[in-house]
């Protein structure tokens, strides 16, 4: 029974999207996801209005002072267990944010990301792997 | 012994659970395919229910608990009944009594009723918008689904016994092939489409405007149920509509006649945006109601 679930999640991981004050170039590429061209429901993945359907959240944009407790506060909601993918460079670290008053450091400094997917913007093709790579840690 | 096993098992719980999920996997992948996508696997709504039930189920603060678990049981509940009756009376109609009709009328308003209870037992303004959204169009449909059905009912000569309906039907032919059986069968299937929450009725769930609607709150076992009753009411309802209008389901065109109807749900889901909820009711109420009195009409003098 628990390998069925823990299947089940690998098999269809529903995924809330978090523009965290990102530039919008990564949400645009996370929507070319699920274009045909792409077409992640062959994985099973979906795109949820809810956190609460949500079994991974797709984080975009440097954490700033005001986004920050917007991020936690959706991570909190979403029911365990939950993946953290960070989509774009602006995740992994700060970058030319380096000296912003703004900025409060990178994401894995406040949240448990699962995998970082680098690029400005990362291609689908990279999306796609990342999330694989985080699902086959399950 | 037996009930329990038709309950539990044969046309209950678990057949209607997974042929429901077989039939929503072909939504998804006719979807995909007009699309021009590929689309998931067989076995993503299994998948997907199974995970649902390993994640964690959150409960609000300040909800009330039982009646936000309750809520997504109703549904599953009532379509586990429907199914076990509608089986019952089509393959044995001698357990057919005086006003099942009416007993299976109201059993398939208890899925909307979930939804409204979950969605206002949520404390979400946009679920408690779901929630108010949901019981407007179930006033919208159930007028012209109650009239298509009466249409059915006179065609029969009066009968509200399913198990004499779907018997006249084998001796006289079904009541779809006359005038008055079109038209019922027409209006019961934008009724069915809206009972679904499928595009262009799903004004309820819109993910655009109100993310989820009355589910909006709901994670884990809960949503799972929500999307169970779902899965087993697309079953069940076609199931209905050839029970009544056409022929009944102990034959061997029954299948065939299920997928159609599902088909066609589904097309119809596909080609059109979403109505809003006021043009929805005008659609129904000053649409379809003129339309479904000139079918009884019709069945008055028995066309």
């Amino acid at each position: 029974m628990k390998d069925l679930r823990i299947q089940g999640l690998k098999k269809s991981p529903w995924v809330f999207h978090v523009a965290a004050a990102s530039c919008n170039n990564c949400d645009i590429e996370i929507l070319d996801l699920i274009t045909p061209r792409f077409d992640v429901e062959r994985f099973g993945i979906v795109l949820v209005g809810s956190p609460r359907h949500a079994d991974a959240l797709l984080v975009t944009g440097v954490l700033n002072r005001k986004s920050l407790p917007r991020v936690l506060r959706v991570y909190e909601q979403t029911p365990k267990p939950c993946l953290v993918i960070g989509i774009g460079s602006c995740t992994c670290d700060i970058h030319i944010f380096k000296n912003s008053y703004n900025v409060v450091g990178p994401y894995g400094k406040h949240l448990p990301v699962d995998v970082f997917i680098p690029g400005c913007p990362p291609k689908p093709e990279a999306m796609i792997l990342g999330i694989v790579k985080a699902l086959s840690k399950l | 012994m037996k009930i329990a096993f038709w309950f539990l098992v044969f046309p209950g719980f678990l057949f209607t659970a997974i042929v429901g999920m077989l039939l929503t996997w072909v939504d998804r992948k006719v979807t995909a395919r007009i699309h021009w996508r590929i689309g998931p696997p067989w076995y993503q709504p299994f998948a997907d229910f199974f995970k649902l039930l390993a994640k964690e189920t959150m409960i609000p603060a300040g909800t009330p608990k039982f009646i936000f678990l309750l809520a997504p049981m109703l549904g599953v509940i009532a379509m586990t009944i429907i199914a076990v009756m509608l089986f019952a009376m089509n393959f044995m109609p001698d357990k057919s009594f005086v006003g099942d009709l009416i007993v299976l009328i109201y059993l398939l308003a208890l899925p909307p009723l979930g939804l409204i209870l979950g969605g206002s037992a949520s404390k979400n303004p946009l679920s408690a918008v779901g929630a108010s959204r949901e019981m407007t169009l179930y006033f919208a449909y159930e007028l012209p689904f109650l009239a298509a059905i009466l249409i059915a009912v006179i065609k029969t000569g009066g009968q509200i016994r399913i198990g004499e309906m779907v018997a006249f039907q084998q001796l006289y032919g079904p009541i779809l092939y006359s005038f008055s059986g079109v038209i019922a069968m027409l209006i019961s299937l934008f009724a069915m489409q809206a009972k679904l929450g499928y595009v262009p009725f799903d004004i309820a769930e819109a993910e655009q405007e109100i993310m989820a609607g009355p589910l909006l709150e709901y994670s884990g076992v809960a949503l799972a149920m929500f999307k169970l009753t779902k899965a087993m009411m697309f079953f069940i309802l076609p199931c209905f509509l050839i029970t009544i209008f056409w022929g009944g389901l102990a034959s061997r065109w029954a299948i065939p006649k299920l997928l159609l109807l599902v088909v066609l749900v589904i097309l119809l889901k596909n080609t059109n945006p979403r109505l809003r909820i006021d043009q929805a009711l005008k659609f129904f109420w000053i649409g379809l109601v003129p339309f479904a009195i000139v079918g009884i009409i019709l069945a008055f003098y028995n066309l």
